[in-house]
């Protein structure tokens, strides 16, 4: 079993949110980056689960400058054998898929795994270009996996309820919530991670298909309107009068 | 020219979200000066219906291998209508169906993708600006499409349907899928939310309640007050995690996003990764009785108090409502 794990670079949660040059870049001064999280909580603790009980191999990938050679590292302690970054710079999804599908396509990777979306620019695209640039099933949104030789069983969340779907032969999945149980890496894998391969190849070119003209920081909200607790009909007349939502 | 829509259905009948892209398309193809087909797989609807919305024209593909989803096969279909109708743009409803679509559609024709669009594009000067939500709801991005083709999923729940009393032609398409070889097989598709209740991404109202209701014994005030409401349940993570709650109710960061029209929460503090996942509703109504809770930053409106006290009253506030409003 061969398993490529894509991660992504992100800022961290908590991060407060900035704009520079002329609000068309996020301003990266002081923030702290992380791997998204669900590409390492799910997708990767889930590949490791996997190739720890059934063997195989871990394979992380990242697209993105050397800077980012530091959460590659962090991934590698909590686990995985090895890791290719390809030496691109990009936020935008088909070019990131594009490099993962040109460098996945020769390896005979049986699961390409990603997380369900990045926490930066949302969009849950990747994972599904992917997999029609390879030409192979795109299963998102799976809570489980299970590998029973060459078969996989996900289950897969959609409006208000899942679906179990059965998949021969290679594919892409996006995981979420469900999957694993995230890990913490111990001394060992730190210090492991520090002499784990780390292959960096170099990007393919790829046509440019959107880009991002600025960004906004919504405006402030409104201070909140406090109502008494022995008057909730005040409440019932404000959601039906002045907000109109009922 | 044209602009599609790619409309999904559950039990043969077209999704609210669905429903909300063919009216957004509409406005779309208007933009262009051109018309909204909607696309419709497997449907024994009156699809003339969705003329109602915005659609002048229907194809239907009526074709076995795609009763289960399989983004792969469908994908193929979709490009192949989008292609006979000479599509320049088309549109998802950025759903679970939607998410697998668009994206696949996006990487096979090269089309730059904009997904989870919250407004109508912007094309003054041959520019096509769409604005989506990034950084978790913290900050709107405005993103151009650079290519002549186009694909858009659109955010649930962001562009309200208008219907009218227009008709949509039918026709007939059928797909070729004989060149896509797939080894996905659908097993099971459970579906808990039946009852006439809205699903989470799609529901207009929800309450939602965590922690602060101290065991999962008490959430009959909760769903009491859903119940009146017409709204959808929902729930803060700890409580999904310790099994209070099935795990689709739950919203935050790890869970669902969702944008209704009213959240109100009880008993839920507002950490930061539950913002995350709701801070784009467009009223916001906080229960709790520590008034340090965080959440109230955030909400519209909000009573310090006790939830076994308020949530009742709160019930019987809006019967009245309802009662007074027949």
């Amino acid at each position: 079993m061969k398993i490529l794990v894509c991660i992504s670079k992100v800022p961290d949660t908590t991060t407060k949110i900035s704009f520079v040059d002329n609000d068309t870049k996020f301003n990266e001064d002081k923030v702290q980056f992380i791997v998204n999280p669900y590409d390492e909580w799910y997708a990767l603790v889930r590949a490791l689960e996997i190739t720890e009980k059934s063997g195989g191999t871990v394979t992380i990938i990242n697209v993105g400058p050397a800077d980012n050679d530091q959460i590659i590292r962090k991934a590698l302690a909590i686990g995985a054998n090895d890791s290719v970054r390809i030496d691109g710079n990009s936020n935008e999804s088909f070019y990131v898929a594009s490099q993962i599908a040109e460098y996945a396509k020769t390896q005979g990777y049986d699961i390409i795994m990603t997380g369900k979306e990045t926490i930066d620019y949302n969009g849950a695209e990747v994972g599904g270009m992917i997999a029609e640039l390879m030409g192979v099933p795109y299963v998102s949104h799976a809570s489980t996996l299970d590998v029973d030789g060459g078969k996989a069983t996900m289950k897969r969340n959609i409006e208000g309820g899942y679906e179990t779907v059965e998949v021969n032969g290679a594919f892409v999945v996006s995981c979420q919530k469900g999957m694993a149980e995230a890990r913490i890496p111990n001394m060992r894998g730190i210090m492991a991670a520090r002499t784990k391969p780390l292959t960096v190849v170099a990007p393919v070119n790829v046509a440019q298909l959107t880009s991002i003209k600025v960004f906004t920081l919504p405006p402030a909200k409104a201070a909140v309107k406090m109502v008494s607790p022995d008057n909730v009909a005040e409440l019932v007349n404000l959601l039906h009068t002045e907000a109109k939502v009922i | 020219m044209s602009v599609l829509i790619y409309a999904d259905t559950i039990n043969g009948k077209v999704k609210k979200s669905s429903l909300e892209a063919i009216h957004y398309g509409s406005k779309v193809a208007s933009l262009l000066g051109t018309n909204a087909v909607a696309l419709v797989v497997n449907s024994s609807d009156n699809l003339a219906e969705l003329g109602k919305y915005g659609a002048a024209k229907v194809l239907k593909i009526t074709n076995d291998k795609l009763n289960a989803f399989d983004p792969q096969l469908l994908t193929a279909a979709i490009a192949q209508a989008a292609n006979s109708a000479g599509a320049k743009v088309v549109v998802f409803a950025h759903d679970s169906t939607g998410k697998s679509l668009a994206s696949r559609l996006s990487a096979r024709s090269k089309a730059g993708l904009v997904s989870g669009a919250t407004s109508l594009p912007n094309i003054d000067g041959g520019s096509f600006i769409l604005r989506k939500n990034v950084f978790s709801g913290k900050a709107y991005a405005d993103i151009n499409i650079l290519t002549d083709e186009k694909v858009i999923s659109l955010m649930p729940n962001s562009f309200p349907v208008v219907a009218t009393d227009a008709s949509a032609e039918v026709a007939d398409f059928s797909a070729d899928l004989s060149g896509v070889t797939s080894t996905l097989v659908v097993k099971e598709v459970n579906r808990a939310s039946a009852s006439g209740v809205a699903p989470l991404p799609e529901a207009e109202l929800v309450v939602s309640a965590g922690r602060g209701m101290k065991g999962p014994e008490n959430w009959g005030m909760i769903e009491d007050l859903a119940n009146v409401l017409g709204a959808t349940t929902a729930c803060s993570r700890p409580v999904a995690d310790i099994g209070w709650r099935p795990h689709h109710e739950h919203v935050g960061q790890t869970g669902i996003a969702i944008r209704p029209n009213l959240y109100i929460a009880i008993g839920i503090s507002g950490a930061i990764q539950h913002l995350a996942g709701v801070n784009q509703s467009k009223v916001i109504v906080v229960i709790n009785k520590d008034p340090e809770a965080p959440f109230f930053k955030a909400a519209d409106y909000g009573i310090i108090g006790d939830a076994f006290e308020v949530v009742p009253k709160l019930t019987e506030a809006f019967k009245s409502l309802k009662a007074n409003s027949h």
